[in-house]
């Protein structure tokens, strides 16, 4: 008896399941309507209908627009325009966008056909089928997660993907000044002759490694400085010899404490070449005045003097907490073997300090990558170059590509630069994450 | 222990050395960490003089003036929309710090405590995102912000701001929730608790340390920025402090320098205040932070 019931009911499962999972591939919510959810059913019916009256003509146009980014160029006779043309940067905004739509349209129609094949087998498996009344519920008890997280991703799709999505295809055109300029110019798909132009022509090249390798010289000076000097002034404190800990470890903190920004416009008139209190007091001491800022070797120091300043106090007191806990029986146990204080802080501090900080200290390599603060604010990436396109001595990567596209509108330039960043700083956080087991606490 | 007797009896010998040597050390110690402390402090103190000295110019600056005048902090109301400016950015960092940490709150506690469809998907995307700076996108929205008419409005730039910060702080949040013990959440559900209430009523009172530090985050990083607000804010009453300040020094002139000093004094003595009040929860915070990437 059961036997035979087992023998007839997978082919007949598939087949309802099948039917109505065809049937809402055919058009949505056909299927929902084959398995009696009749209001489910008409409601998903509408949402296609109503795609396919009022948005196939904006679906088109936008995949157009991305496409071709626009076709008709303004036309101009003396000063009057005679034609607005295509917008060749708005078309491919509208173009993104609708891609966007498109594919929550496509996530909804699969969701759709999933649903008519889940009903349909548990119709086959005799079960009642769920009144609209009971899907709403449904949808309430299990979408809690999702209502605590749609208006977030609403926000990251608009404000973090979708430029980024746009930043990326930038790279791909010749947006560019003074040629390329809509709405006065079109705007075409170039393929990879941007990346081309950076890597090979000279200009372009002899810029981009130039300002590259400063980069990464920047990213690690300072950020071996500032750790450095935050360890030696941490076990200074520590050292027994000192007393009252806490006062000076809550002066020497006050750098910290002060807003960034704040500190690197100080810095910028005390680096000031004329009147600068730094150079006042070199001048009434007999030596000669520094060019602070405008030389480029010394603009690199004094960009890399004021990060430690405002630098080493957290990691003063980052040190501080780690050095609470390393053991204090390895001190003793190495002072009776007859170890100096030097010994002691090669043999048992530096090991113990660098294991626990490593990825701290990866995480500070990859935000002074792309501390465009420190450099803007002091220095503006100057002193001048002559042999670099659009970048100063001591611009750093991200600051060229804020000139590039702020100043000089290089878009396309800039965005061949953003994407190089990415993969490098992606590459580093990956690379530091993969030792923090944060991918298996993902899966 | 008869050991360590003889052996300090051997050190008897040479004590005086040993405890000239002590003395000479800790000297050292001090003078380095006496030097230390003054170039800390030079320059806050020296901005602070500067703000209270009678001439206008940074040459006429002296560390020590013979008269303190606050004439200066009187010509920044007057002279500059530094009052405006203030309340701009106070504007900007309270709404983006309700915001960014609401977000993130209830982002982590799904991710946390919810397996759904796109929870794998959903948690990679944000921590390969948090990775992009927020330059990369910077034509896009400043473009994105002119369609929507939100250029030169706080509010898109608060959203910005929002957008930039929840995929980090997510991360941070979401594991400090797994890091909860459920068993208290598990009691509540089978004595009936809705996942709301189980939300408010338990899993949020036990989560206040990083959510404090996430929220004086999300305050204090709008209060830093310079980039993102000068891309958005363009005309002069919408300015931030961070604007205001950069546009009173750009120049290579010492002109209004004393004005600059007023004004960096009352923009860093709240923060400097926030900072020494929650540093041990800011230390904290940056190396959890650290290790999730």
């Amino acid at each position: 008896m059961s036997q035979t019931q087992m023998n007839i009911k997978p082919q007949k499962i598939i087949n309802k399941a099948k039917i109505s999972a065809l049937l809402s591939i055919l058009f949505m919510g056909m299927g929902q309507m084959y398995n009696r959810q009749y209001i489910k059913g008409i409601l998903y019916f509408l949402v296609e209908w109503y795609v396919i009256l009022f948005f196939s003509k904006t679906i088109f146009h936008g995949l157009w627009g991305l496409f071709t980014l626009g076709e008709q160029p303004q036309i101009v006779k003396g000063i009057l325009v005679v034609q607005q043309g295509d917008h060749s940067i708005f078309l491919m905004i509208e173009g993104i966008l609708t891609v966007f739509l498109i594919i929550i349209f496509l996530l909804i129609y699969v969701q759709n056909v999933r649903d008519a094949y889940q009903t349909g087998l548990q119709r086959e498996l005799g079960k009642n089928v769920r009144t609209f009344k009971e899907s709403l519920l449904h949808v309430w008890e299990n979408g809690f997660p999702y209502v605590l997280i749609t208006p977030t991703g609403i926000l990251i799709v608009f404000i973090v993907l979708f430029p980024l999505v746009f930043g990326i295809l930038i790279a791909f055109t010749n947006y560019s000044s003074p040629d390329h300029l809509p709405p006065r110019n079109l705007v075409d798909w170039v393929g990879f002759e941007s990346f081309a132009i950076l890597f090979k022509l000279k200009t372009w090249s002899k810029t981009f490694f130039g300002v590259f390798s400063w980069t990464v010289v920047w990213a690690l000076l300072s950020t071996f400085s500032v750790m450095f000097t935050g360890l030696i002034v941490a076990v200074l404190i520590n050292s027994k010899h000192v007393r009252y800990k806490g006062i000076w470890r809550t002066v020497i903190i006050i750098p910290w404490a002060i807003p960034q920004y704040v500190s690197l416009l100080i810095f910028r008139n005390l680096y000031n070449g004329q009147f600068g209190p730094i150079n006042n007091m070199l001048v009434s001491m007999g030596f000669e005045r520094i060019p602070w800022l405008s030389d480029p070797l010394w603009a690199k120091i004094s960009i890399l003097m004021a990060n430690l300043w405002s630098g080493f106090p957290f990691w003063m007191a980052y040190m501080a907490a780690i050095l609470l806990n390393i053991d204090r029986e390895l001190y003793e146990a190495a002072e009776v073997d007859g170890a100096g204080p030097l010994q002691k802080f090669r043999r048992i501090t530096l090991p113990a300090v660098l294991s626990t900080t490593a990825p701290l200290f990866i995480f500070t390599f990859a935000f002074n990558f792309n501390n465009f603060n420190v450099i803007y604010l002091l220095t503006d990436g100057n002193p001048a170059n002559v042999n670099y396109n659009y970048a100063g001595h001591s611009d750093i990567l991200i600051s060229w590509l804020y000139k590039l596209t702020l100043t000089h509108g290089q878009y396309n330039m800039a965005s061949v630069v953003s994407i190089i960043i990415f993969i490098i700083i992606a590459g580093i956080s990956i690379w530091n994450l993969r030792k923090t087991n944060i991918f298996k606490e993902v899966s | 222990m008869e050991t360590m007797i003889t052996k300090q009896s051997a050190h008897t010998v040479t004590s005086k050395y040993y405890k000239m040597k002590q003395r000479f050390s800790a000297l050292m110690v001090y003078i380095i960490l006496i030097l230390i402390c003054m170039i800390c402090v030079y320059p806050v103190f020296w901005i602070f003089v500067g703000s209270l000295n009678p001439g206008d110019t940074l040459y006429s600056t002296s560390v020590f003036p013979e008269k303190l005048s606050f004439l200066h902090y009187k010509e920044l109301f007057q002279k500059t929309n530094f009052a405006n400016w203030y309340k701009n950015t106070l504007f900007i960092c309270f709404m983006t710090m309700i915001l960014a940490t609401f977000m993130t709150v209830n982002t982590a506690y799904a991710f946390s405590r919810f397996r759904f469809k796109g929870h794998k998907s959903g948690l990679i995307t944000m921590l390969i995102l948090q990775m992009f700076p927020p330059f990369m996108g910077m034509i896009a929205i400043y473009i994105l912000l002119l369609q929507l008419n939100l250029l030169d409005n706080f509010w898109g730039l608060i959203l910005v701001y929002v957008g930039t910060f929840v995929p980090y702080n997510t991360w941070l949040m979401k594991g400090y929730f797994d890091g909860l013990s459920k068993s208290i959440e598990d009691a509540a559900k089978i004595d009936g608790a809705s996942h709301l209430k189980i939300f408010l009523k338990i899993t949020l009172p036990l989560s206040k340390p990083m959510i404090t530090f996430i929220a004086i985050n999300s305050f204090i990083l709008p209060w830093m920025d310079f980039v993102l607000a000068s891309l958005v804010l363009r005309s002069s009453e919408q300015k931030t402090l961070a604007i205001g300040l950069y546009e009173m020094v750009k120049g290579k002139t010492d002109v209004d320098f004393t004005t600059f000093a007023a004004g960096a004094v009352l923009v860093a003595i709240p923060i400097t205040f926030l900072f020494l009040t929650f540093q041990k929860w800011m230390i904290e915070g940056i190396s959890a932070g650290a290790e999730k990437g």
